[in-house]
């Protein structure tokens, strides 16, 4: 048997050439490690969607992150996450702006720079210091995007003169096919509109809480379902559900594109903010990346992105955002009222006080409004 | 060695049994102890403090929503073990006294088939079928009839909730009736028994204690669903298990949570242990 040497390998290669090949292997080593670096993972706890492939894979690809997102529903699910979880464990947050407070009171966010971003560029002068967002001069987090909550409705049985006010879910035709998003805090806050309570709709003393009660009860003959976020698209886009309380274009607008006959509307009596904002972590010892994240997406080029987001549509908060959008997509800006004179503009609106930006009841507990919507599911 | 009730104490024995009592003492005693201790911590902040006091128990009991729940989940898993016990037994019976012994084996193998797939996919799949613009209303559409409404209704969660039981019955019984001595049914009818008396009389007596296990496994299974009154009957009327999500949704309500579940386990227990009590009662004067 003739056994292989070096000098005369059945490989192939010489000792020379493997001193070349193990040298040049030694020399590039540095750019190899460099190519492959171990991508920063970033913890993201935000709604749905956020964290989805047509939010961040671009943004992944180009600054080698990787965004681990944990979904939440509902502002006090994120809150439970976050204080049952070791500081520093979400490096980037992404909240309701009703909660955004109660986020900074628990110390679980970082106070912001508000030099590193655009605030000048808002499209409206609320958003600058939007409630919550600010304490004691100190910025603590970045409203992303918003959206409008309204009535939402099939066209082909309400019309858009009926859907002008909350007064159509109660139309007879509508009896069971009126669905409701599982959260007390639209539907409360819609039915204390449509009571007349304007701009003090989320501040109710015993009169106007039980007020609201009485008539959100009369509603319930009205009801055909509770639904979390797949059950509302599920019912208006086979039909079952008529007409949705406590949504907006966040859900229809996403079936409009699709083609489905519904839309949204902001009625006469009002309409509600939802309000997203961004904050990072307290402790995280990624603060420096997630910031460059925050101003990425707060860029035109974030905005668009926002705007088209495929789980859930929402407005642009800047000017040059809204500029891009109209640029980039029209169709999605005309689609959304994104344009100035439209008179849905989600700017005019709030310019008009149609508008009133989402919070929790201020003389009830949360614990009262959803004990009295359990006492509703059940009526 | 003996034990203090006179038996040998059996190390062998013991050895087998051991994986089962550490299993059922992790899983089980450990976690409803945890529960029910869990049921008198208080929400502070949105996070658990350990507590003793009895604020979730009262909260939750004097609260009419959760017995308007309580009743309407009792009831619902009572119809729904009604519907599953009736649709099952012409099959199960078919399957066991009139089926080969090839065709029972091949019925029992497509029946655990569903079982492949996720509930949720499968409760799902009727949204195609029961929406008003769905399979259903569709056909009854050519002959005139319809739309009607069978989502978000009570008839939604039972069609969801026989898509969770049913099989499972049809095996049991099948199962239990297949082991019934053919030679007594035999006997009946040459006593002159009619079919219908041979059933009531011979087999339904003979397979009861299957029959029960069946109707109970059917109840515990409806009882402590969430998946068929969320998505098919649209969460109206909501059921203890949909209760429970509501509660921990707003405001983190563990507690109050686990009362609802040891409420739900209570009743559970309470109707296990009957239904085991009545399928193994003796008739009087029988050994």
């Amino acid at each position: 048997m003739i056994r292989p040497t070096l000098n005369s390998s059945i490989y192939g290669l010489s000792r020379r050439q493997l001193l070349k090949s193990g040298g040049a292997a030694v020399l590039t080593t540095p750019f190899v490690s460099r190519a492959w670096a171990a991508t920063t993972d970033i913890n993201m706890l935000a709604w749905y969607g956020h964290g989805e492939p047509d939010m961040v894979a671009e943004y992944e690809a180009a600054n080698n992150v990787k965004f681990v997102p944990k979904y939440y529903a509902g502002g006090d699910n994120m809150l439970a996450l976050i204080a049952q979880s070791p500081p520093g464990t979400y490096d980037l947050i992404l909240s309701d702006g009703e909660f955004v407070q109660q986020l900074n009171l628990a110390g679980y966010i970082e106070e912001m720079n508000p030099a590193d971003y655009p605030l000048d560029d808002m499209l409206h002068e609320d958003f600058k210091q939007f409630p919550g967002h600010w304490a004691d001069g100190k910025m603590y987090s970045m409203m992303l995007r918003g959206g409008h909550l309204g009535v939402s409705y099939n066209k082909n049985s309400v019309t858009a003169e009926e859907a002008t006010s909350y007064e159509c879910f109660w139309k007879p035709e509508l009896e069971g096919k009126v669905g409701h998003f599982d959260w007390h805090l639209p539907t409360l806050g819609m039915m204390s509109l449509y009571n007349g309570n304007g701009a003090g709709l989320w501040d109710l003393d015993d009169a106007k809480w039980d007020a609201v009660q009485e008539t959100t009860m009369g509603l319930r003959k009205q009801v055909g379902g509770f639904f979390d976020y797949g059950g509302t698209f599920n019912g208006l886009k086979n039909g079952d559900m008529q007409a949705m309380v406590g949504i907006g274009d966040w859900i229809t607008g996403v079936l409009e594109k699709d083609g489905a006959p519904v839309a949204s509307v902001i009625p006469k009596e009002g309409g509600i903010q939802f309000t997203e904002s961004y904050s990072i972590g307290k402790g995280s010892e990624k603060a420096s990346e997630v910031k460059k994240f925050i101003q990425y997406m707060m860029s035109p080029a974030g905005q668009v992105k926002s705007a088209q987001m495929a789980a859930y549509p929402g407005f642009c908060v800047t000017k040059a955002g809204r500029a891009a959008l109209i640029e980039a997509d029209l169709a999605e800006a005309t689609r959304s009222h994104q344009i100035e004179g439209d008179a849905q503009d989600p700017i005019t609106l709030i310019n008009e006080g149609r508008i009133h930006y989402r919070d929790v009841p201020q003389q009830q507990g949360l614990e009262d409004w959803n004990d009295f919507w359990s006492e509703y599911k059940n009526a | 060695m003996l034990s203090s009730s006179g038996r040998k104490f059996n190390l062998y024995a013991l050895t087998w049994r051991l994986p089962i009592i550490f299993w059922q003492f992790i899983f089980f005693v450990g976690p409803v102890l945890f529960m029910v201790a869990m049921s008198f911590f208080l929400v502070k902040n949105y996070r658990m403090t350990e507590a003793f006091e009895f604020v979730n128990w009262s909260k939750m009991l004097s609260r009419g929503y959760f017995w308007d729940s309580y009743w309407y989940t009792v009831f619902i898993a009572g119809v729904s073990t009604i519907c599953a016990m009736c649709i099952a037994f012409p099959a199960a019976f078919a399957l066991a006294f009139r089926a080969s012994e090839s065709t029972r084996r091949w019925a029992i193998f497509l029946l655990i088939i569903p079982f492949f797939t996720s509930y949720l996919v499968r409760t799902f799949s009727w949204f195609v079928i029961l929406s008003e613009s769905g399979v259903i209303n569709g056909m009854l559409g050519y002959i005139g009839l319809g739309p009607y409404t069978m989502l978000n209704t009570s008839f939604g969660t039972l069609v969801g909730y026989m898509t969770l039981t049913l099989p499972l019955v049809v095996i049991l019984q099948t199962v239990t009736m297949a082991n019934i001595d053919k030679n007594l049914i035999e006997a009946a009818r040459n006593l002159g028994c009619s079919a219908f008396r041979t059933i009531w009389q011979v087999i339904i007596p003979l397979s009861k204690t299957g029959l029960i296990i069946a109707a109970i496994f059917c109840f515990i299974l409806s009882f402590g669903d969430f998946v068929a009154p969320f998505y098919l009957g649209g969460s109206q009327e909501p059921t203890l298990p949909i209760l429970i999500l509501d509660t921990t949704k707003s405001g983190q309500q563990w507690p109050r949570a686990a009362v609802v579940a040891i409420m739900m386990m209570a009743t559970l227990f309470a109707i296990a242990f009957a239904g085991i009590a009545l399928a193994y009662r003796k008739k009087k004067g029988a050994k």
